[in-house]
């Protein structure tokens, strides 16, 4: 490894190091506010970090690894989802007393490193380690000690399928490599372009990864374990599998998608887009008979995860784009979404007030976060003057300038079926207060980082101007 | 900059009045008046001649960089057409806020925020020339709107919000395709990637692709009219909104319809607009028809104003696609008269409803004895409403009708069956409601008639109609460069309905 690819690599490198320093610190002393402030500050370090070890060009980090601008990019929103999860779960947890607190920090550390280095990936060792990692660690965190009645039936539900996803995944990479001789992404895209296009082989490795990621995409038909595990984990966790593993796995999915071009052929787009569509439809139709609010964000985020497949399928310096500032505005909603939840629950109660019927009054009990909702409600259903209007926007503009009629269709009949429930959320807020609630008072620092996710999601959404300036930056200026 | 502060400060005294409406109710109420009656003053000083060349009539205009690298600009601008209608939406909030002082008493600060926004993203529409900065616009006025139905509406007012919404936001989306193609278009021709209006008039195309674009703008915009078949949403929408939003719905979001199809329908695609203006003007007399005959068998008061405003938007529509001077003059009036009519029209509604706490006209009766006042006005708007001469929709009908007769004769002949039949529900609105034997109402007290404030609406909007009706010569100053404009653009189209005309004498 030259200087170079140390420097590049130094924010994964630090992050490592902080796992370390925190798993240490938990053994000479135990203190909740101790080590939740240390894993704040570790995270705060590798988001400083990350722009200034930032390469001017590519920089290769072993064959496993490479280190760009659309890593900076990526793996920045990793790191910043981490450390508001981080707080919200401070936040969070600073109610039970009953189970040991610390070791889950390192569980959110570990899953987060995983998840940091899935875009630099563009090596299938790189791509299962990483993946692994994060998976492993989200086993941990979903089933995460509390007097809740279901966490562990979602965690073991977790390891199971997660193991099968695992299974399908490793699979299709051997057939891959069983056909051409290499687990480099760019060596795949050469070698499959110089080869006969109907190799069953590589075909049936494809669909093999394609089922693997699906599910970790959570798209249909390989969601059934979303909705479940969403509304079993705690609401922090929930927020780091809705927004943290997805951006990573979506991202080493770009790069798989790109690299390894000679692999987008019409039999794998054909697939792809029809999960998209299902994903979409499918996401939407399936949240309106929800009354419990995780459910219904988990298969709002099963159509959200189809619209970016979208993007992907449309491709090009647009397609890229888009997918980069959509999963930005679906990072920044979701986490605000899943932080609400949290900040209105505490473990000692057995369950997240995550029931409709908990949000009754919610405008006059707690305004300011039934109005933050509400905006998350209504940048998640694509209405402005928030992110997720210029989001959906973007995605549509490349997904019409690449000629895609039936995800395009599938994408704007999904948006108007999402309406039905996302609104059904805000008149829940509005009814008149229940006689008994079962909402906790929120802390003051969760409230100030829904209220800095708020302003993004506005200031962002009036005036998008300078996030696609930095996606340019970073993502735009990559040569893949 | 005018143009700016015209946005801005509804959008911020929206703010404004949410925040204030935690100290006293009176407040928001007062910042409210306050804040659109400046607005209003600025939207005054920019009455006045247009400079009309060539293919621009702007009384002013604004371009700000917004989001350069998607070719979207913050560009906005005025010509009579907008200004007329904006000077609508101000006024017609305004009364808003006057006639919501009694009867909205819960969150009072965050219904008068939402009244502004609502305000705002209307303003916006009719002032938006970049087509994604208008769209930004046309979903804008979606939330508040939504808010003001869902939260301080009637029995049935969730559902009735989300019917709205739903109707709106899935025919905006085809909308959004629609634009999206013709930029692409536009850039596959010139190598720019822009959404100004301006730039992409006259981008050529095939006629199929022309066609269906055009019918995606023009869904839209046929939602918000509304147009039959796409009109159901509007009678629950209206008849479940608070006063407020009744007035606000029918007053101005459905103007907003009539606005898209002569900015930006014709104007876009000339050609394929001429060919679909014979569906567009058929089913713009059904809409006349089907709407009268709706409101003549509805009980309930408001959804019988509901019902009649699809009639009146009929007019509008037949008009714009006859896309002759006359014609489009007599949409303009149109669309002004009906804003007032049938915003007093629902206003009285509301003051009926607050004082005999019914809508169902089952139940009235014999309200002349009681409520003088109320009824006097009642029956000068619904006369209005009716069409009578000497009051502002009676010019609007009048010259949508002569335009239409150059386009089409059949069509002309059935819609002004249409007026026939609105004399018929307007007059039995009347006989039904303030005539007859006074029906008696077991343990309610003597209802109270219309109280100084109301009055003063009234009287404002009566001074509006009849003045309409009497002298419109003013508003068509106004407006006459602009539309000049706008039929250059639809130039094809203007000659072809020339010709068409010519071949039926």
């Amino acid at each position: 490894m030259t200087a170079a690819a140390f420097t590049a690599f130094m924010p994964f490198t630090l992050l490592g190091a902080v796992t370390i320093a925190v798993m240490l610190l938990i053994a000479v002393r135990r203190s909740h506010h101790l080590i939740a402030l240390s894993t704040i500050v570790g995270l705060l370090l590798c988001c400083i970090a990350l722009p200034l070890a930032a390469p001017a060009s590519p920089t290769a980090v072993t064959p496993l690894f490479i280190i760009d601008g659309s890593v900076t990019y990526y793996a920045g929103l990793v790191f910043g989802s981490a450390l508001v999860v981080a707080i919200l779960s401070y936040a969070y947890l600073d109610g039970a007393t009953q189970a040991p607190r610390e070791e889950y920090y390192l569980l959110l550390l570990t899953a987060t490193l995983g998840a940091a280095v899935l875009p630099a990936s563009v090596h299938f060792a790189a791509f299962f380690l990483g993946l692994e990692t994060l998976s492993i660690s989200l086993i941990g965190l979903i089933a995460y000690a509390s007097p809740r009645e279901r966490a562990a039936e979602a965690g073991i539900k977790y390891l199971v399928l997660g193991g099968a996803s695992s299974a399908f995944l490793l699979f299709g990479m051997a057939l891959i490599y069983a056909d051409l001789g290499t687990l480099s992404f760019a060596r795949i895209g050469v070698l499959s372009h110089a080869g006969s296009p109907h190799d069953l082989y590589r075909a049936v490795g494809v669909a093999m990864i394609l089922t693997g990621v699906g599910f970790k995409l959570s798209l249909v038909p390989f969601h059934m374990w979303t909705p479940d595990i969403y509304e079993a984990a705690p609401a922090p966790v929930t927020a780091f599998v809705a927004v943290v593993s997805k951006i990573a796995v979506f991202a080493v999915l770009l790069r798989y998608f790109i690299l390894a071009e000679g692999q987008a052929d019409a039999a794998l787009r054909a697939g792809l887009a029809a999960i998209a569509i299902l994903s979409m439809l499918g996401g939407n139709l399936l949240a309106l008979l929800q009354d419990n609010v995780k459910r219904l964000l988990a298969y709002s985020s099963i159509a959200h995860l189809g619209y970016l497949l979208v993007a992907l399928l449309a491709g090009g310096a647009l397609g890229i784009e888009a997918a980069a500032f959509y999963l930005a505005a679906y990072a920044v909603t979701s986490l605000g979404a899943f932080g609400i939840v949290a900040q209105l629950s505490t473990p000692e109660s057995g369950r997240d007030a995550d029931r409709l019927r908990d949000y009754r009054g919610l405008f006059r009990t707690r305004p300011f976060l039934a109005a933050s909702f509400a905006l998350m409600m209504l940048s998640l259903a694509g209405l402005p003057p928030t992110l997720g209007f210029i989001g959906k926007f973007y995605l549509i503009t490349s997904g019409v300038g690449a000629g895609l009629f039936w995800p395009v269709a599938a994408l704007v009949a999904g948006s108007v079926i999402g309406l039905y429930y996302y609104l059904r959320v805000l008149v829940a807020m509005a009814m008149p207060v229940p006689a008994e609630s079962a909402v906790a008072a929120p802390l003051w620092f969760g409230n100030a980082v829904i209220a800095g996710l708020l302003l993004l999601l506005l200031a962002f959404g009036a005036y998008p101007a300078p996030a696609i300036a930095l996606i340019r930056m970073t993502v735009g200026a990559t040569t893949w | 900059m005018s143009l700016l502060w015209l946005l801005l400060i509804p959008a911020v005294g929206g703010v404004l009045t949410w925040l204030v409406g935690a100290r006293h109710p009176d407040w928001p109420r007062w910042t409210a008046l306050l804040v659109l009656a400046i607005d209003l003053l600025i939207a005054l000083t920019l009455i006045g001649p247009a400079v009309a060349s060539g293919r621009t009539a702007w009384i002013a205009s604004l371009d700000l960089p917004w989001i350069p690298q998607l070719g979207i600009s913050f560009e906005l601008n005025l010509d009579g057409l907008s200004l007329v209608l904006i000077l609508l939406t101000i006024v017609l909030s305004l009364i808003s806020v006057v006639i919501s002082w009694t009867e909205i008493t819960d969150r009072v600060g965050l219904f008068h925020a939402n009244l502004l926004w609502a305000t705002t993203g209307v303003i916006g529409v009719f002032l938006a020339l970049d087509l994604f900065l208008f769209f930004f616009f046309w979903e804008l006025m979606l939330v508040p709107m939504y808010f003001l139905i869902a939260l301080w509406g009637h029995e049935h007012r969730f559902y009735a919000a989300i019917k709205f919404v739903i109707f709106t936001q899935g025919s905006s989306l085809l909308m959004l395709v629609a634009m999206l193609v013709l930029v692409f278009i536009h850039q596959q021709a010139t190598g720019q990637f822009t959404f100004d209006y301006l730039a992409l008039l006259g981008t050529k195309m095939s006629p199929s692709i022309a066609f269906w674009l055009m019918l995606g703008f023009f869904v839209a915009f046929a939602v918000k009219l509304p147009v039959v078949p796409f009109h159901t949403w509007l009678p629950d929408a209206h008849t479940e909104a608070p006063t407020a939003g009744s007035v606000l719905l029918a007053g101005v979001l459905l103007k907003t319809g009539a606005y898209g199809l002569l900015r930006f329908v014709v104007p876009l695609f000339p050609d394929a607009a001429h060919a679909f203006a014979p569906v567009a003007m058929a089913l713009g007399v059904i809409g006349i028809l089907y709407g009268a005959l709706l409101a003549f068998g509805q009980n309930d008061m408001k959804r019988l104003v509901a019902y009649s405003s699809i009639s009146h938007m009929g007019f509008v529509l037949l008009g714009v696609f006859a896309w002759n001077a006359l014609a489009l003059q007599g949409v303009v009036l149109q669309m002004l008269a009906h804003g007032v009519s049938t915003g007093a029209l629902f206003i009285l509604v509301g003051a009926l409803q607050e004082r005999i706490h019914t809508r169902d006209m089952r139940l009235m009766g014999g309200l002349w004895g009681p409520m003088p006042r109320l009824s006097a006005f009642g029956m000068i708007f619904a006369v209005a409403s009716l069409g009578l001469p000497g009051l502002g929709n009676f010019i609007g009908e009048f010259l949508i009708l002569l335009g239409s007769y150059h386009a089409s004769v059949p069509f002309t002949v059935i819609a002004a069956i249409g007026l026939v039949a609105g004399a018929a529900y307007s007059l039995l609105l009347v006989q039904r409601a303030f005539h007859g034997q006074a029906s008696p109402h077991p343990g309610t007290p003597e209802p109270i008639d219309l109280t100084a404030r109301h009055l003063a609406v009234m009287g404002l909007l009566m001074l509006a109609i009849i003045g309409l009706g009497l002298y419109p010569q003013p508003v068509f100053d106004q407006v006459s460069p602009g539309l000049g404009v706008l039929k250059g653009y639809g130039a094809a189209f203007a000659s072809a309905s020339t010709q068409f005309a010519e071949a039926a004498r």
